[in-house]
């Protein structure tokens, strides 16, 4: 009985011991990807190449689930700033929490889903199969050749996407608001205008998908760099991916806004 | 993947990436362009506009004739002063006059147009001589019951007529 209450108190502070020694490794990893990142900028065409499968082929998802996004707002907005006849800040609603919140937020989930899983499952199966390790016989660095211009591509696409993600968010509460509903095209732009400062909204918006950026792509290639050599080992590293990221996009963003908006 | 294909579809999505940001500097937050047709711009002094701000709209029967292109305060008056551009397609008598309404509860303050009878219309840089300033809810409230209190008076002198 005691003994049992004894070892499930151990496991518990392995665990602990444990996700603080990996985070170590999280941040040593990290540093040693932004000192070995000469190559990627040297040799661009590797980074490229990063910017094409993590950034181009995002595309699609993040074009549409940003239009559906800002017609729901669009839609939900109307519903409740009828009752208050004030239909015209529809533009201010939606124009407001896309680029100060949904965008950042969301494509950044989007992107780690969608790419961030896609990378450590990628480096997972590079390690499974030795092909690391046949670089590092060959005195190839696998850090400036695989991780480094992977992290860059990623860190280049996202406010990108992210800017997307608004904008064609912005079109679809633009297509509910006025188009469907009716709402003065004038007023909405005229409004939205009025309320939305480019560097108060739209830079701190930029600024928040860069560091999302940079917190996805270091979680992805970290746990693909650290996974087990196995299957199972690569399809956990490959959850643990999109869980923590996501996590660490959720929390990131509470403090940046705490940071960027208090009495704005 | 070829290398040119790769080069092409990269750059594709980092000008798109880019015109959307342009799209979001421009035409949602304040850096201001795109300013379409012929306009002309005339000056309205008020003694108090409230909450107006610059690109609300300037309406003359409901309908949006042109846009408040510029606030600013008359050191010399102690006024505000407001520049209304108006769309070329519309002339406007010289007595027009203007006032600042508000539209829905919460909703924007607009600048409301009203025609004179004069016969000669509004050219660019003239100013509007009859204004009527925002309604301050707060003297509203204090000259009801200012009123109120005069009347309550009068009917307690005067004998109650029985």
């Amino acid at each position: 009985m005691i003994n049992r209450a004894l070892n499930s108190i151990r496991n518990m502070g392995g665990r602990v011991v444990n996700s603080v020694s990996r985070l170590g490794m999280a941040a040593r990893f990290f540093g040693l990807t932004l000192l070995h990142s000469g190559q990627s900028f040297s040799r661009f065409n590797l980074t490229l190449r990063e910017i094409y499968s993590a950034g181009v082929l995002s595309l699609t998802i993040i074009l549409v689930s940003g239009l559906f996004v800002g017609m729901v707002l669009g839609l939900q907005g109307y519903e409740t700033l009828q009752t208050y006849g004030s239909e015209e800040a529809l533009g201010i609603l939606v124009a407001l929490s896309l680029v100060r919140e949904l965008g950042p937020v969301l494509a950044a989930l989007l992107f780690a889903s969608r790419a961030g899983s896609a990378m450590t499952a990628e480096i997972g199966l590079m390690k499974a199969t030795e092909q690391i390790a046949a670089m590092q016989m060959m005195a190839v660095d696998p850090i400036a050749r695989v991780v480094a211009p992977r992290f860059w591509g990623g860190v280049i696409s996202m406010p990108l996407l992210a800017a997307l993600f608004s904008a064609m968010g912005i079109f679809g509460g633009y297509l509910v608001g006025v188009v469907l509903i009716g709402i003065d095209a004038g007023s909405f732009w005229s409004q939205m205008q009025a309320a939305v400062s480019f560097q108060d909204d739209i830079l701190n918006g930029v600024i928040k998908s860069l560091v999302f950026g940079v917190a996805v792509t270091v979680i992805a290639l970290f746990e693909g760099f650290d996974a087990p050599p196995t299957a199972e080992g690569v399809s956990r590293a490959t959850t643990r991916t999109v869980v923590t990221s996501s996590l660490a996009i959720l929390g990131l963003d509470f403090i940046l806004t705490a940071f960027m908006f208090h009495g704005v | 993947m070829q290398r040119a294909a790769l080069d092409l579809w990269v750059g594709v999505f980092v000008v798109a990436g880019l015109a959307a940001l342009l799209f979001l500097a421009l035409k949602v937050g304040n850096m201001t362009g795109f300013e379409q047709g012929e306009t002309y711009t005339v000056k309205a002094s008020f003694e108090n506009i409230g909450g107006l701000k610059p690109r609300a709209p300037v309406k003359m029967a409901g309908v949006v004739v042109g846009r408040v292109s510029d606030v600013s305060f008359d050191n010399q008056s102690y006024e505000a002063v407001v520049s209304l551009t108006l769309d070329e397609k519309y002339a406007f008598p010289t007595d027009t006059s203007a006032a600042i309404m508000t539209s829905g509860l919460l909703g924007e303050q607009y600048v409301a147009l009203e025609a004179g009878g004069e016969a000669k219309m509004l050219a660019n840089g003239d100013s509007l001589k009859l204004t009527q300033g925002a309604v301050v809810l707060e003297n509203l409230i204090g000259q009801f019951l200012y009123n109120q209190a005069d009347s309550d008076k009068a009917a307690d002198s005067s004998p109650m007529p029985e």
